[in-house]
Formats: C-alpha cells, sequence, structure tokens
C-alpha cells in the first residue's frame, strides 16, 4: 500500500533538478512526483520549464495531457477499473456501477473517508480473466457484481 | 528495485523439489501470489520456488508446476485454500488429484500451438539469465555479431517478418531503411504501449521472458548500427516495466548489454521509460513525442521515423513481438521460420484470446488458421454459454466479425479483404447479448477519449460520432442519424492524419454492416420480437 507524502513544493523541485539534465526528462519527472505525491501539483510548473529551459505552456501542456498525472491527492487506494471491451463482453459495466453504487462515487472519485479513488483505464491486458481491475498495482479479475464486496475490502486492508 | 520485488521474482528457500507459480500479472489477477505464499508457508524447506511467466492458458491460472523425475506436472486452476490438500495427495511428487492436468506441454491447447516467440514463456524464470541461456537464448545474438548489418536485415527481410504492432510494414525493410541512413546516432525504440483491449502478448513475454525482448533489440542495434534503445511501456503494466527494469540491469552485470555486447566490441544499451495513460501514445510518432518528455500529438509524416525519428536522429520503431520474433529467426534462419504461415503473412501471429470465451489465451500459430477454429475449437465458444455473436478482432480500431466471417484465416490480405485488420492479434469473443449499437458509440467515445486533438475529423468527429450514436440509440430520427454516421466515416477515413481518427470507422461501420437489426429503434426491436 503506497503511502504518500504531503505535497511540498521544496521537495518536489528538489526532484526536478536531480533530473534536469536527463533528455526529455519531462515525463519521467512527473512520474516519480505522482509516485511520492500521488499527484503532481501544478504549482510544479514554472519549476519544471525554468529546470529544463522550456515554455510555461509546454510544460503545462505535457502535464494536462496524459491521464496519470493528476491535479489532486487520491484515496489512500486507487482502484483502477477497465473500460475497454474485452471486460464490457464480461460484464463490466454492471461491476463498475455496483462499486459506484456501494462506495458512493463516479470516475475519478474518492470516497468521503479518504480510502479509495476509483480511475477508469482502457485495458489492463488481463483480458482472458474480464472483468480486472488494478487495486494499486495489485491485479484482480473475474470480478462479478457479487464480489464487489470482496474488491471493496481488499481496497481498504 | 525494492528487495521485496527482487525475492518475489526469485527461488523462495532451496528445497530439493522444484515448484513453479506464475508471477504474470494475469496469473496474480487470478490469485497466484496468494498460492505461492500458502506454498511457501506450508512445504517450507521442502520447495525451491521459482516464479515464471504463464502458459498462456488463463483459465488454468494459477498454474503451479511441479519438477518431477518424469518431468514438469501441472495442477491448476489451484486456490490458496487448495495448497494444503494438495500437498497432502502428493503433489510434489506429481501424484494424482483432481486438479492434476499432467504435463503442461501435452495440454491439447498448448500441443497444437507453434511456440516459436514464446518457446520459453511460462517455462523459464523470467530474471534467470543462465536459466535463459540454456534454453537457447543468446544464439540468434551471436549469430548476428558473426554478421554484418547488411547480413542481418537481409535475414530478417528474408523471414517476411511484418510488424505485429498493427500496421503489418515489413520489419526488414524498415531495417534497411534506418541502416542507410547516415547519422552519428541512431536508435532502437521498442513499442510496449500495447492499448488494445483484447491484447496482452507484449505484456507476457516482458513479464515472461524479457531476454529475449533484450536480445531482439539488441540485433537490431547491431543491423543498423545503432548503440542506444529505449523500450517504451504503458503505465497499465507495473510489473512488466519492473521486470524489464530488473533484466536490464542483470544483462548489463552480465555484460549482454553495454560497451561490449558478448565481448564483441560494439555496444548497446537500453532504457526504459513508462507512458502515462494515453493510447495514442502508441502511435509511433505520438510515442516519439512522449519519450521527447512532450504532448503525445502525432507527428506528421514524411519525415518517416526512419529516418528523422527520436531527437530527430534515424529510429526503428518496432512492436515488442516483432522485435522477439527476431531471436527465434536468427537462431534458425529465415527459412524456417518463413516456411510457417501462408500467402505474404509469413511465420507465427501470436494471437491473444479474451473476453467472452471459455477458454482464453495466448495462441502461438503460423498465419492461416481461421477465426472461427480459435474462437470455437481453441476458445470453446462463450463462458456464459450463450451463442457467439460477434468477435472483435485487431483491438479497437478493427472490426466486428459476426460468425459468418469465421472461416477467415489470419492472414494480414485475407483480413483485410473482410473490411478488417489482423492488428496486434487480440480477439476479443462476444455473446448474443451484446448491443452492436452500443459497441459502435463506444468506438467513438474511445476516439473522442484518447484522440491527440490535432486534427479536426478525429477531434469533432469523434464527439459528433458519439452524439449521433446516442441520438439512434435512444431512436431519435434514426434514418438521417445513420446517414449523418456514414458520412462522418467518410470524413474521418479521409481526412484523418493517423490511424486513430482514420480507422475509428473501422469498428463502427463493421457494426452497422453485419448487424443492422442492432440500429433499429427500441420500439421496433421489440415489435419484431
Ligand atoms: C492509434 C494507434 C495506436 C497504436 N498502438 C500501438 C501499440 O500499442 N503498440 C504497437 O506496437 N503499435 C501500435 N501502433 C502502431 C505503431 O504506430 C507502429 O506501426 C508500430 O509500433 C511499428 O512497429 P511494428 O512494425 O513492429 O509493428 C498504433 C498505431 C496507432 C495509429
Ligand atoms: S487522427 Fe486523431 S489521434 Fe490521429 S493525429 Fe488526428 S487527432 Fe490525433
Amino acid at each position: 500500500m503506497p503511502s504518500f507524502e504531503r505535497w511540498d513544493l521544496a521537495e518536489a523541485s528538489k526532484v526536478v533538478t536531480a533530473r534536469a539534465s536527463e533528455q526529455g526528462a519531462t515525463l519521467e519527472i512527473f512520474h516519480e512526483l505522482a509516485e511520492r505525491f500521488g499527484f503532481v501539483d501544478r504549482a510544479i510548473v514554472p519549476v519544471v520549464a525554468e529546470a529544463l529551459n522550456l515554455s510555461r505552456a509546454e510544460v503545462y501542456g505535457t502535464l494536462t495531457f496524459y491521464h496519470d498525472f493528476r491535479d489532486h491527492p487520491p484515496g489512500r487506494c486507487t482502484i483502477k477499473v477497465c473500460r475497454a471491451e474485452a471486460c464490457q463482453s464480461r460484464g463490466a459495466l454492471a461491476v463498475s456501477e455496483e462499486l459506484f453504487r456501494k462506495l458512493g462515487v463516479g470516475w475519478h472519485g474518492t470516497t468521503d473517508d479518504g480510502a479509495i479513488t476509483v480511475e477508469p483505464v482502457y485495458c489492463l491486458g488481463l483480458c482472458a480473466n474480464a472483468p480486472a481491475v488494478l487495486v494499486n498495482d495489485e491485479p484482480l479479475g473475474d470480478l462479478r457484481v457479487e464480489t464487489v464486496d470482496e474488491l471493496i475490502e481488499e481496497a481498504r486492508s | 528495485m525494492s528487495a521485496a520485488f527482487a525475492n518475489e521474482n526469485h527461488q523462495v528457500a532451496d528445497g530439493p523439489v522444484k515448484v513453479y507459480v506464475p508471477i504474470d500479472a494475469a496469473a496474480i489477477a487470478a490469485g497466484s501470489n496468494k498460492v505461492a505464499r500458502a506454498l511457501a508457508a506450508a512445504a517450507g524447506e521442502r520447495i525451491a520456488m521459482v516464479r515464471n511467466g504463464s502458459r498462456g492458458l488463463f483459465w488454468l491460472e494459477p498454474m503451479v508446476e511441479v519438477v518431477t523425475p518424469r518431468g514438469r506436472i501441472a495442477y491448476g486452476p489451484v486456490k490458496a485454500a487448495d495448497v494444503e490438500g494438495l500437498l497432502a495427495a502428493g503433489m510434489l511428487e506429481g501424484a494424482e488429484h483432481p486438479l492434476r492436468l499432467g504435463r503442461p506441454e501435452e495440454i491439447p491447447y498448448l500441443a497444437k500451438q507453434t511456440r516459436l516467440t514464446y518457446e520459453r514463456v511460462g517455462i523459464v524464470d523470467p530474471l534467470d539469465i543462465a536459466d535463459y541461456r540454456a534454453h537457447g537464448g543468446f544464439l540468434g545474438l551471436r549469430n548476428a555479431i558473426g554478421m554484418t548489418g547488411e547480413a542481418i536485415t537481409e535475414q530478417v527481410t528474408q523471414s517476411g517478418l511484418r510488424g505485429r504492432g498493427g500496421a503489418g510494414f515489413p520489419t526488414g525493410i524498415k531495417w534497411t531503411t534506418v541502416r542507410k541512413a547516415e547519422a552519428d546516432q541512431k536508435y532502437i525504440v521498442c513499442n510496449a504501449d500495447e492499448g488494445d483491449s483484447g491484447t496482452f502478448a507484449d505484456r507476457m513475454v516482458m513479464e515472461g521472458d524479457p531476454f529475449v525482448l533484450i536480445e531482439g533489440m539488441t540485433i537490431a542495434g547491431l543491423a543498423v548500427g545503432a548503440t542506444e534503445g529505449y523500450i517504451y511501456i504503458r503505465s497499465e503494466y507495473p510489473h512488466a516495466v519492473r521486470t524489464m527494469r530488473r533484466a536490464i540491469e542483470i544483462a548489463r552485470a552480465d555484460g549482454a548489454l553495454g560497451g561490449s555486447v558478448l565481448g564483441c566490441g560494439r555496444a548497446f544499451d537500453l532504457h526504459v521509460r513508462m507512458g502515462a495513460g494515453a493510447y495514442i501514445c502508441g502511435e509511433e510518432t505520438s510515442l516519439l513525442e512522449s519519450l521527447e518528455g512532450r504532448r503525445g500529438v502525432v507527428r506528421a509524416k514524411p519525415p518517416l521515423p526512419a529516418l528523422q525519428g527520436l531527437w530527430g536522429k534515424p529510429t526503428a520503431v518496432n512492436n515488442v513481438v516483432s522485435l522477439c520474433s527476431v531471436p527465434w529467426i536468427m537462431t534458425h534462419g529465415a527459412k524456417a521460420y518463413a516456411d510457417y504461415g501462408m500467402g505474404r503473412s509469413r511465420g507465427t501471429l501470436c494471437i491473444q484470446l479474451g473476453g467472452n470465451v471459455k477458454y482464453g489465451g495466448l495462441i502461438e500459430l503460423g498465419f492461416g488458421v481461421t477465426l472461427g477454429e480459435i474462437v470455437d475449437d481453441f476458445g470453446g465458444g462463450t463462458i456464459t454459454g450463450r451463442p457467439v455473436k460477434a468477435a472483435m478482432c485487431g483491438g479497437p480500431l478493427g472490426a466486428y466479425f459476426p460468425r459468418d466471417l469465421f472461416d477467415t484465416p489470419f492472414d494480414y490480405e485475407a483480413f483485410a479483404a473482410k473490411g478488417g485488420l489482423v492488428g496486434h492479434g487480440g480477439v476479443v469473443v462476444f455473446d448474443d447479448t451484446v448491443d452492436m449499437a452500443d459497441q459502435a458509440r463506444f468506438a467513438f467515445h474511445f476516439c473522442e477519449t484518447e484522440s491527440c486533438g490535432k486534427c479536426t475529423p478525429c477531434r469533432i468527429g469523434a464527439t459528433r460520432g458519439r452524439e449521433t450514436m446516442e441520438k439512434i440509440i435512444a431512436g431519435r430520427d434514426i434514418e438521417r442519424n445513420l446517414t449523418l454516421i456514414e458520412d462522418l466515416c467518410v470524413t474521418m477515413t479521409d481526412g484523418s492524419l493517423c490511424a486513430m481518427g482514420g480507422l475509428t470507422p473501422v469498428p463502427v461501420k463493421s457494426a452497422m454492416t453485419h448487424f443492422p437489426e442492432d440500429f433499429v429503434p427500441a420500439e421496433r426491436k421489440q415489435a419484431a420480437e
């Protein structure tokens, strides 16, 4: 279970400085920040721009292009639910609706207690074990509406 | 690399009986980590556990294999709760048990296949480079080291290998272009973005036999004169990312990568870069933009990436499976590879069968096997027991094929002739409860979500398409709106810069052509019943 550090611009800036000389480092930097803090505060944009000698617009454009770089903290656990065709064929829609109902959130939502965030993904490569999710990094397959409780329990544990 | 992960992938204890428990993400999804923990707890010092890749028979995962004097004996699907009973029954001696499957290579699903590219996946310890060598690893690279770049490229051309990433472009021809380009630096880029729903071949080989990708990329480097390579892996594959990173470290320490590849005096090194959840970054020029640290916006071609690719340098961008096929070709010769297949589709295709199907998995076979053989003979029909209505072939930009087309052989040209595409070899099965109008809506929705936004037909067309399909599904102005969809499809096909917008009409049109009954309004549907 990842425990994220509280966002700290000074700490985040150190990550940027440490990798600034790598070729094409922008995404790598964002990944490292997301891994550490759970999200990438947009306040980092001018820091990256300055360190990598890029325009702010370009850095902002890159940051916001990719689904992975949230702008606010996620819950303690993120469930990535596959929405793509193979999972659709095995009832993924019903499973995600049940999950929403039980958690009281929708796509990109976080439960009130800050425990669980639900994110959509398009394919996890677990297409013969559909529907599938990632609970943080742990894959889980063959979900059914009846087993959504187990999934939530796994995510809360 | 965390110590925990290194341990996870390596032998626990050093007992006398070797036991394999897959660490493939799909096996984990089925519970293999829990089984591994239960086995370690219950069998302790009696076993040496290897975390292998998956054989790709996913309804049997977690599939545990025990090494006995009579060879490997498989048991599956094993749940953690089964472990005690299995041990009591004598699993470690290969004894009888209701879950006993016998020798894995004799399971018909596997016995019927031609495993060339996947010859080691599920068999070896993915991170044991000695095991890789013991199973024929690096023989292809050794052969390549003794050859000129031109001769290597010629072998690959002669093998007939075509890109497995989707477009089916001849790999040897691409390499020739890169080889002939004059530059101080060239790159090999491996496209491991595998975004198509229903595909997992890249993931399986990276998790189950990572050294074969390293070997394939190194051969590519020698062939075209590149000394550096990047593997761009999607972030939805955290296990593959970790395994590849670890394998690269091991290969460097071994001397297979680095300043002098296997002591040959020529350099090649690799880096892993992770995607960030954008399907379009599977398109090669968008991928290059992303590697350079920018938005994944598609570049106009020309210039070809082969001439001006990564950081403007000549770059061979190839799919994982394309690159992983090269070591086999360089070991056994171009002709041996080209002997498999049909027409202009030579060698083997790694078909990935998933969705609503009883026996989903990885099926490597020479081109020419029909869609029906895959769905019915291998797949055993749907898991829900209902009739098969459609199979989506070639990912979200591929066609929905009805049963009438199940006699189509897997062959680039044969699929194209039926309005479809082989693509990356994914097959997703749907039963008769699927609403094809809704699948058409989803095709637009997916394009709307994942479009890079550079050109209007795709960016606006996908949104209009989704809205119009919603109207059709709601029963509003069906005829007029269907005409609008037809029109939109023409615009997107003709006017899009890349295949994202250009091929989104393929699933849409195939759904409309083959399942017109699903596009009539609900009232009419009910009346017809
Ligand atoms: C929207 C889109 C997505 C693509 N996704 C992938 C992908 O995930 N993996 C891949 O290898 N090729 C993908 N391709 C094809 C690549 O552009 C390129 O043709 C391929 O990587 C070349 O390698 P190959 O010749 O070995 O197939 C995609 C193409 C498009 C238009
Ligand atoms: S077709 Fe779509 S994804 Fe491709 S370049 Fe145009 S907008 Fe981008």
